[in-house]
């Protein structure tokens, strides 16, 4: 069968499970919807949260940018999975002991502040938009590349399949579903990763294989084999990087905590029957989190070697079909710099930005690009690194059926997660900004068709994003982690471990950590691109790791303020008491 | 580390006798599996890591391998055992849920 008839078939059918899933599980009350009644098993609460963490960037992203910076990688790797401890050990049990809907809900509560909850519920909406307007890219770049329609019509049906079970089904229809898009996407890395394992090194566990010897005869580990290939070309070791220890230090730091101050992951949290259970998800969630997690860094070096294998001094016109599919969806480009017909990789951009293709081909029968060339190196080939994980498959030559599973895991990673930050938006909105602060005599019946209108509103919001992607959506990823580290981290972790701390103290704290971290950001990606360099930076910490530094502020200056004005009331000390119990 | 700041001078107040020590030995086991937390991934992963990589776990350069494979392992045993051991101390204390 055709591989393009395959990938419809398995798209199909996976939405169709999808629509199933949705439709046996709908919500009929504000709890079924915002927490799915609180009773879902440890195991496939943990199975959910994992499909709700592993977001497009895990799937489609993560092993793509492994490939082409090696250790600097490893940011990722240890910022996306170290969190999952901090959430275990200090979040998780006590938040679901206090047992409400929402994140805001704990922080307006403990702090017995609405303006509490409204500043909670802004870092809230900023970091869940700002995060899923990549998830919707992640859904149009997949339709646009493997279903052949126009990324407009994709991420409208992307859009249509959301809308069914989040809208529909709330946190109830959205758990199971996460159950079902989980195996799917771990079913679609793994299998790509098996094969190529067992190409490479005779090792079919990608894990080992990582750190196996190549099967070429040379008799070479792979990591040594692509330090040694790389390095003749100019790169540094892969197993080297190139980013200061204090700057991968703190990225490792601001992904981690921002990981343990993401609402849409905590919320998960609340769906189990007791605190101890929260601890056991966690566990689980990580579990299968790490089954892709230590697989992605094998992914990401066996493509590069593949990578450089079939494209380094290739002809052009020999090069593979998938090298010129992905060109026709503008993620690759060749700008023959030397004029010698062949493509030539190295270290540095072959031309200034992304590419802008014309309408006319070159000499070879490439696709043109008006960008102006950079002639300070030798590279001629620039490649989105989005591309890596789903041209994999095609670059070692695998069977149609596994590219067909490589579009519905990817797919299935972007919507688990797009539905799980959409949750968390209307349930803000309906039951913080409206039960809890603006319109406390709503009915049930009300709340519950307001969650789904902000639902409705937030997919609308999403899915423009995602077709419209405004320029700096790939820019303020940073955001997310770093404002949830510099916000309602400090304020969650406090709220459980420190009785003293009150409502000034953590307002105090979260503006500050909001603030600095955000104008931080903002500065170096958005207002003043041209100068982030590590030179400008603050102690050489990137736009990427400085949620650290904000988190640290918004301690300091939190327990300051707290310690000059009044503590806490003495109901605030005996709820502390007894989140921290977990019996009764 | 700075995520443990918070001052425990505010501990106490109408507490149990019993959900005082719960507490206090929940805190030190806290510490003890943070300080884990920290060695494996942004010790061996990142500070040490020069120093480690000397070692080769089979085709792996040690540091390489706990930043890439190891500290996610970690990771997994800590929550595992953080988790079978809480419960033990909450039967021991009568507060388990």
């Amino acid at each position: 069968m055709a591989t393009q008839t395959l990938i419809y078939i398995f798209v199909g059918l996976s939405f169709a499970l999808y629509i199933g899933i949705a439709i046996a599980s709908r919500a009929g009350s504000t709890s079924e919807f915002y927490v799915a009644g609180g009773g879902v098993n440890p195991v496939v609460n943990g199975m959910a949260t994992a499909a709700d963490w592993m977001s497009a960037a895990s799937f489609i992203s993560m092993a793509g940018i492994i490939a082409f910076s090696g250790y600097d990688g490893s940011v990722y790797l240890m910022g996306w999975t170290g969190g999952y401890v901090m959430l275990a050990l200090l979040l998780a049990p006590y938040l679901r002991k206090f047992g409400q809907f929402t994140v805001p809900d704990f922080i307006g509560t403990r702090y017995y502040s609405k303006a509490a909850r409204v500043v909670a519920v802004i870092c809230l909406i900023f970091i869940s938009f700002t995060y899923i307007a990549g998830q919707m890219r992640g859904v149009g770049i997949v339709f646009s590349r493997f279903l052949d329609v126009p990324i407009t019509l994709g991420v409208i049906i992307g859009m249509g399949i959301v809308f069914i079970y989040a809208v529909l089904g709330g946190m109830k229809g959205i758990t199971y579903t996460q159950v079902a898009q989980y195996c799917v996407l771990i079913f679609a890395y793994m299998v790509p990763a098996f094969f190529i394992s067992f190409l490479i090194t005779g090792n079919p566990v990608p894990q080992l294989g990582l750190g196996s010897t190549v099967n070429d005869g040379s008799g070479l580990y792979v990591l040594q084999k692509l330090d040694l290939v790389l390095q003749d070309m100019g790169f540094a070791a892969y197993t080297d990087g190139s980013k200061s220890m204090i700057d991968v230090f703190c990225i490792t730091a601001a992904l981690m905590i921002g990981t343990a101050g993401l609402p849409h992951v905590i919320v998960r949290f609340f769906t189990v029957p007791k605190a101890s259970d929260a601890r056991k998800s966690a566990g689980w969630a990580l579990v299968f989190i790490a089954l892709l997690y230590t697989t992605a860094p094998a992914v990401g070096a066996f493509a590069r070697l593949n990578f450089i294998d079939s494209v380094q001094d290739t002809d052009y016109a020999e090069a593979p079909a998938w090298f010129k599919n992905w060109e026709s969806n503008d993620l690759i480009a060749w700008r023959d710099k030397n004029g010698d017909g062949k493509m030539q990789l190295g270290k540095g951009d072959p031309f200034q930005g992304a590419p802008q293709f014309t309408t006319s081909t070159g000499p070879s029968g490439e696709r043109v690009v008006e960008n102006a060339a950079a002639n300070d190196n030798p590279n001629e080939v620039y490649v989105d690194r989005d591309i890596m994980v789903l041209a994999n498959p095609e670059i070692a030559n695998l069977p149609g059926w596994v590219i067909a599973l490589v579009a519905a895991g990817g797919l299935a990673a972007a919507l688990s997660t797009a539905a799980g930050l959409l949750l968390v938006i209307s349930s803000s909105i309906s039951h913080d900004l409206l039960k809890s602060t603006f319109r406390p005599q709503i009915t049930e019946k009300g709340e519950l068709l307001a969650a789904r209108l902000a639902a409705t509103a937030a997919i609308v919001v999403a899915g423009y994003l995602g077709i419209y992607p405004p320029g700096w959506v790939a820019q303020v990823v940073a955001f997310a982690f770093g404002l949830a580290a510099a916000s309602l981290f400090p304020a969650i972790f406090m709220g459980v471990f420190s009785k003293r701390m009150n409502r000034e103290g953590a307002i105090a704290g979260m503006v500050t950590g909001l603030t600095f971290t955000f104008l931080y950001i903002g500065w170096f990606k958005l207002w003043s691109p041209e100068s982030n360099v590590a030179a400008n930076w603050l102690f050489e910490i990137s736009p990427e790791g400085i949620g650290v530094i904000g988190m640290l502020l918004n301690f300091a200056v939190a327990i300051a303020v707290a310690r000059f004005t009044s503590p806490p009331p003495k109901e605030i000390g005996w709820l502390v008491d007894k989140i921290r119990v977990p019996r009764g | 580390m700075s995520d443990k700041d918070p001052d425990k001078s505010a501990e106490g107040g109408a507490t149990s006798g019993a959900e005082k020590a719960y507490w206090a030995q929940n805190l030190r086991l806290l510490w003890t599996l943070m300080s884990i937390w920290f060695v494996v991934s942004f010790g061996a992963g990142i500070l040490f890591r020069d120093f480690l990589d000397q070692f080769a776990l089979g085709g792996y350069p040690l540091g390489f391998w706990f930043a890439q494979q190891g500290a996610i392992y970690f990771f997994i045993l800590l929550i595992l055992f953080y988790s079978i051991r809480m419960k033990q101390i909450e039967r021991q204390y009568d507060l388990d849920d």
